[in-house]
């Protein structure tokens, strides 16, 4: 049961990463493999919110994910100017750099050998300190999560940022403020990366920099393309999926040491796999059309 | 009522060395169609490129309004109540016909994370009443059936006729268009074209590149032939179907 519990608080902060990570991605269409510096500094950030300032936690929570927006707004600015491949390798620079920071600000974030005894979450006086607990705090802000982006995506402004992905000239010529959608977008994203990161670390009580590597980036963009860039649902089935195939493949008695080259190697094949025969993703309806690849 | 007036005063604009428009100046009126002829590389479609932004000039000064458009951001001259089409049609193909006309209005209700955090209420019934008004200009031009459609599933010349109705919805009160009814079949030009005589009846005012001489006779005031990035000629359309030099280096 324990060991169920523990599945589902990885899949839902999985889910939140994901959702949030295809707002930016799939919806915007601004490739990014940053997001696990965002995720990463929500966590460092909640860890010594909590280790050094004792900030109660639904603060430190509010200060992780407004250091988030922060970030993804830095993000923008700086690559206002610059789009498709240029933004993908603007935001593999910032995920390098933030890591180097992890790992080599030791006096802040400890280095490699990273952060140990994060508290318990508490809520107003009362600590979560049952995994059950925790599930279930980390089922409200996948809720919380999924709301907010399904209420951008179904709104008027989801329909501008369809039309940035799509054509940003167009987007331009019904006079659109590109960049200021943009950098909402990356903000609203980078600030539930944040939050899941806070998460993380209250649930673990332990973090250091190999949680927060440009794989776990990759891992996470994985979700967003196998479960269905730029739809609803996509992220959430593909966080259930990618959480839990490594899970099954341990009952399979698959020997611990061939298990990590085995879930990478799975990973990357079915990443292969999906973007040659099914780009859409598990939940994409329709093969979204580029413009001006036809004609 | 007084209508808007597009100034462009000594256009000059190069590419490298390659001089595209040369001390161009052209005044347009609400109320008013213009016509722009000549051949290809002639500088009109870099014309409306400099007027929406795209493009900054060398010299000269582009005016709509009174408000200077050299240096402001595309985004903003639209806002200013200028328009265009792209001669290689532009739309958002993944979104409905619907969605694409409600994409070009310039209501931002409903655009702004605010509205659709906290006053989800006004912005859904904002979104529903200008549905509707959407889908009411559709079914004037002939395309209700394809309100649900992909724009990227319409037929060619639907999609250029959509991308007319999205400047009309945009309220737009300069309508610049790159070749309208280029590649298209006949029964949509004649609608395409009707729209286009009714836009200075509601004040707009228009601007046309189109080689069909025929359609700008029949929907423009004034023609001005371009050649080189130069104005050679300007007059009714009578007047430049008998000028010598257009016979002689594009109409003949």
């Amino acid at each position: 049961m324990e060991y169920l519990v523990h599945i589902g608080i990885l899949i839902g902060i999985y889910l939140i990463l994901g959702v949030s990570l295809d707002l930016i991605a799939g919806h915007t269409g601004m490739l990014s493999l940053a997001h696990a510096a965002f995720y990463g500094i929500g966590a460092y950030a909640a860890a010594i919110l909590a280790l050094r300032m004792n900030v109660p936690f639904p603060v430190s929570v509010a200060l992780c994910m407004t250091l988030g927006a922060l970030l993804g707004i830095v993000l923008g600015a700086l690559t206002a100017r610059i789009r498709d491949d240029y933004f993908v390798v603007a935001t593999l620079a910032l995920q390098v750099v933030v890591l180097r920071v992890f790992k080599n600000c030791i006096w802040l974030t400890g280095g490699s050998s990273g952060l140990i005894g994060i508290p318990e979450p508490a809520v107003g006086g009362y600590v979560v300190s049952s995994d059950f607990g925790l599930l279930l705090l980390v089922g409200l802000a996948c809720c919380l999560t999924v709301f907010v982006s399904g209420r951008i995506v179904g709104s008027p402004l989801g329909r501008v940022l369809i039309a940035i992905r799509e054509d940003e000239i167009v987007a331009c010529c019904a006079g659109k403020n590109v960049l200021v959608h943009k950098l909402t977008v990356l903000a609203v994203g980078g600030a539930f990366a944040a939050g899941a990161g806070a998460l993380y670390a209250h649930y673990v009580g332990f973090i250091d920099p190999t949680s927060f590597t440009l794989m776990e980036s990759i891992f996470v963009l994985s979700i967003v393309i196998i479960g269905g860039a730029g739809t609803r649902w996509g992220p959430v089935v593909g966080a259930a999926i990618l959480v839990t195939l490594p899970e099954v493949l341990r009952f399979v008695g698959l020997p611990g040491s061939m298990a990590g080259e085995v879930r990478q190697i799975l990973y990357g094949g079915l990443l292969v796999v999906f973007v040659m025969w099914r780009p859409q993703g598990l939940m994409g309806a329709r093969m979204i059309q580029r413009g001006g690849v036809q004609e | 009522m007084s209508f808007k007036r597009l100034e462009i005063r000594h256009l000059v604009k190069a590419f490298g060395g390659e001089i595209v428009l040369s001390d161009f100046s052209l005044s347009a009126c609400g109320g008013e169609t213009v016509g722009l002829i000549g051949p290809n590389g002639a500088g009109k479609t870099t014309l409306f490129n400099v007027i929406t932004g795209f493009l900054s000039p060398e010299k000269g000064t582009v005016s709509f309004d009174g408000t200077k458009l050299v240096g402001l951001p595309p985004f903003r001259i639209a806002n200013l109540g200028v328009c265009r089409t792209f001669q290689d049609v532009r739309l958002i193909r993944p979104l409905t016909t619907v969605e694409n006309v409600l994409l070009a209005s310039r209501d931002r209700t409903g655009e702004r994370l605010v509205d659709v955090l906290f006053r989800w209420k006004r912005t859904t019934r904002r979104e529903s009443k200008m549905r509707e008004a959407a889908i009411s200009l559709l079914e004037s031009v002939g395309l209700l059936d394809t309100v649900d459609v992909a724009g990227g599933e319409l037929s060619y010349g639907q999609q250029k006729l959509l991308s007319l109705v999205c400047c009309l919805a945009s309220g737009a009160e300069l309508i610049l268009l790159d070749e309208p009814i280029a590649g298209i079949a006949p029964e949509m030009r004649g609608e395409i074209l009707s729209i286009i005589r009714e836009l200075p009846n509601k004040g707009k005012c228009v601007v046309v590149i189109e080689h069909n001489f025929d359609a700008i006779s029949s929907i423009c005031d004034r023609v001005i032939f371009m050649d080189a990035g130069e104005k050679k000629s300007e007059g009714t359309p009578d007047e430049i179907q008998t000028d010598p030099i257009v016979i002689e280096t594009y109409l003949g």
